[in-house]
């Protein structure tokens, strides 16, 4: 149920917008998350955007488990 | 993205960790409180991996589990007696009381759409002369739809309000205190909407350790060390290890959308009893969208019974953590995914039919 998928957004028609899930397109809503340009990703969940993803926070994320994977030898 | 090499030797790594902390430990006593987090736990045999002497419990993060017979019966009997379309997520339409359910209801002739967002509802109900009911239900993730759909105000939309607040209901757990928690995995999407500012009050008050997690088979893994760590040193941690999807302060236009919206009123969950400010009412001003208002007459004669076939059902045990779904004598016996019983056995994301579609069956 709270289940939220990332798309990339295609095209905005405010406060929709069109969001490509790895070849599916919806049309979503958009109004709930600040200034969304085509090309980022969001979230969705039950047909509205509940957050625009945070690439610099996902990389971060990998660093870390780089970082035991490497003190792991 | 990471990949699948980096990811699995992290976990394994993590999982190494995790063992060497529990070593000679008391039983440790974790739960997690969503649905889709029991799935990426029972899907990726995460449990294998613990020692013994550490559990994973799941818990009450199922919204269609935890809404109670009583409200399944109210739509019932408004689908009977008002001339309405009813709109519903698919989930919902196949919980059964007295081994009826909405596809039931559907099959007989009633005008039953499932529909994947309350925006495609409200599109039906523009294209109508009828009026159109939806059955709103989740938790904060799911209610700033809602909120978003009544202030847009579709005249002929209305809403039947089974939406819940999750946050009491993790307090009202502690203050049970029946299954003994010793930290939680915090919801992922529920914390993108209410931000981790929300579980400071529970910090504070029960002190409990909390990590806010993602859905990743490593941010689980990840949560749990964290968790197993706070837990030895005593501390009263209020972790985030879903940054890219949480912040602190959340979602602050849903949550303007969700005050302006809803009250809160203490309602009943499956399971829990009732949990005090965790119903998700629409508010008086806004009484034009509100099922309950509109269709009061409707209700005069409503009237609640017990369902008699749910009697050895245990769902409301596995929504608190008490017992695991292979607990229960109907587990895959006279309860399956295909003829469930209860909710638990219907949802997506209810425990037992997770554990029904992946095996597995250890605590």
């Amino acid at each position: 149920m709270c289940l939220a998928i990332p798309g990339m957004v295609e095209s905005v028609e405010y406060p929709f917008a069109t969001v490509d899930f790895s070849g599916t397109k919806k049309r979503v809503r958009i109004d709930l998350v600040d200034d969304v340009r085509p090309g980022e990703y969001v979230l969705v969940h039950v047909g509205f955007a509940i957050h625009k993803v945070d690439k610099e926070e996902a990389k971060k994320l990998e660093e870390m488990l780089a970082e035991i994977f490497i003190e792991s030898g | 993205m990471i990949s699948l090499e980096k990811a699995k030797a992290g976990i394994k790594e993590l999982a190494v960790r995790i063992r060497k902390e529990m070593e000679g430990e008391d039983e440790i006593r974790l739960m997690h409180l969503c649905g889709t987090h029991e799935d990426t736990i029972t899907r990726f045999n995460l449990r294998s991996l613990l020692p013994d002497n550490l559990k994973l419990l799941s818990g009450p993060g199922c919204p269609v589990c935890i809404i109670p017979d009583m409200d399944l019966q109210m739509v019932f009997h408004l689908i009977k007696n008002a001339k309405i379309t009813f709109t519903t997520f698919g989930d919902m339409a196949r919980v059964p009381f007295e081994g009826k359910s909405l596809f039931y209801y559907r099959s007989k002739g009633y005008d039953i759409r499932i529909v994947y967002s309350i925006f495609d509802a409200m599109e039906i109900a523009r294209q109508s002369e009828k009026p159109v009911v939806h059955f709103g239900i989740g938790f904060e993730t799911t209610m700033p739809s809602t909120a978003l759909a009544v202030l847009d105000g579709v005249e002929n939309f209305h809403i039947f309000s089974s939406h819940r607040f999750f946050i009491p209901a993790m307090e009202h757990l502690l203050s049970l205190g029946k299954a003994r928690i010793d930290g939680f995995i915090n919801p992922g999407h529920v914390s993108t909407i209410v931000g981790v500012k929300a579980y400071e009050p529970i910090k504070e008050k029960y002190g409990v350790p909390q990590v806010i997690a993602g859905f990743e088979p490593y941010d689980v893994v990840l949560a749990v060390y964290h968790l197993v760590k706070a837990v030895k040193n005593r501390e009263r941690a209020l972790l985030n290890e879903y940054t890219r999807a949480v912040k602190y302060e959340g979602n602050t236009k849903a949550q303007k959308a969700m005050d302006e919206v809803f009250d809160s009123y203490d309602w009943e969950w499956r399971g829990l009893g009732v949990v005090p400010a965790s119903g998700g009412a629409i508010k008086r001003k806004y009484e034009e969208y509100d099922a309950m208002k509109v269709f009061e007459d409707v209700f005069k004669d409503f009237e609640a019974k017990e369902d008699a076939r749910k009697k050895a059902c245990r769902c409301g045990e596995v929504l608190r953590g008490l017992i695991a779904p292979s607990d229960c004598p109907l587990f895959m016996k006279a309860c399956t995914p295909k003829d469930p019983v209860g909710p638990c056995m219907v949802s997506f994301e209810g425990t037992c039919n997770i554990w029904a579609k992946y095996g597995g069956y250890r605590v």
